[in-house]
């Protein structure tokens, strides 16, 4: 198994039940995958979050563009949530698709540690560049809207 | 997180050339991160576990090795709070301008 490319790690005042609803709710994911203040179209995450079931990021207007595809690999509410992460055009080719994780783990303090880790994007560096950039802004929006019942003000990109 | 922890695991040039590191080539060990240091192993190890706990670095296992993570999350947050999108193209232009005139070398330390 190769080493993961990026670890994020991030703290939130809530409960794992709440990080998971955040993860897996379409109408959640919209809040602060991108949109609203962030100058670009709010996403979703959309799936039946079954073992082996598709996902797929798409924009959250009418016309749905899908951004990125993949597989549910392994899931463990409220704990854990592993998928394949690929372009559209590469649905098929699961050799070309990365792999996201999701951990969630009580901290004590009425903390939640998320723990988010992308691997397997050795071969692609503009998917690379992409997502250096795209997750610590999700993660920020993410507790932000969690801890506060909103998202950032000056948010700038999205994943 | 404590803000105040990552200011103060940020205001220290050891530590900021480990995330440096980090930067430039993301989940090294110990040891490799030991080999740019001129410092002790142990001066290290405790350098990075004062990062982990303002989590700016993140650490995973692998198998039997540790590996260590920027996390620019806390960094994110600090740059919304002060920075964000509106200032963002001034402040960028005002940053290549000074590249531009100091040449590519910027601050390590």
């Amino acid at each position: 198994m190769t080493k993961p490319d990026f670890v994020y790690v991030t703290y939130i005042a809530t409960t794992p039940e709440k990080v998971w609803q955040a993860l897996v709710d379409t109408e959640v994911t919209r809040q602060y995958w991108g949109g609203l203040n962030t100058g670009c179209a709010a996403n979703v995450n959309v799936s039946d979050w079954k073992p082996g079931s598709s996902w797929e990021h798409r924009s959250a207007d009418d016309a749905g563009a899908v951004k990125i595809v993949g597989k549910v690999v392994e899931i463990d509410p409220p704990r854990r949530l592993v998928v394949t992460w690929g372009r559209p055009k590469d649905v098929e080719d699961e050799s070309k698709h990365s792999r996201v994780a999701y951990e969630i783990e009580p901290h004590g303090d009425g903390l939640v540690r998320l723990t988010v880790t992308h691997a397997g994007l050795e071969n692609d560096p503009e998917m690379f560049a992409g997502i250096s950039g795209g997750w610590p802004q999700v993660l920020s929006n993410l507790k932000t809207l969690l801890e506060t019942g909103r998202v950032l003000p000056h948010s700038s990109s999205a994943a | 997180m404590d803000i105040d922890k990552v200011f103060k695991a940020l205001a220290d040039p050891g530590r900021r050339r480990l995330l440096d590191m980090l930067h430039h080539e993301n989940g090294q060990t110990v040891t490799a991160l030991c080999e740019h240091m001129d410092m002790t192993r142990q001066a290290v190890t405790q350098h990075l576990q004062q990062l982990e706990g303002a989590n700016l670095v993140a650490v995973i296992w692998q198998g039997r090795e540790k590996l260590h993570y920027l996390n620019p999350v806390p960094l994110h947050e600090i740059y919304e709070r002060w920075i964000g999108k509106f200032e963002r193209n001034r402040l960028r232009a005002l940053h290549d301008f000074k590249k531009k005139l100091e040449g590519d070398d910027h601050d390590k330390a």
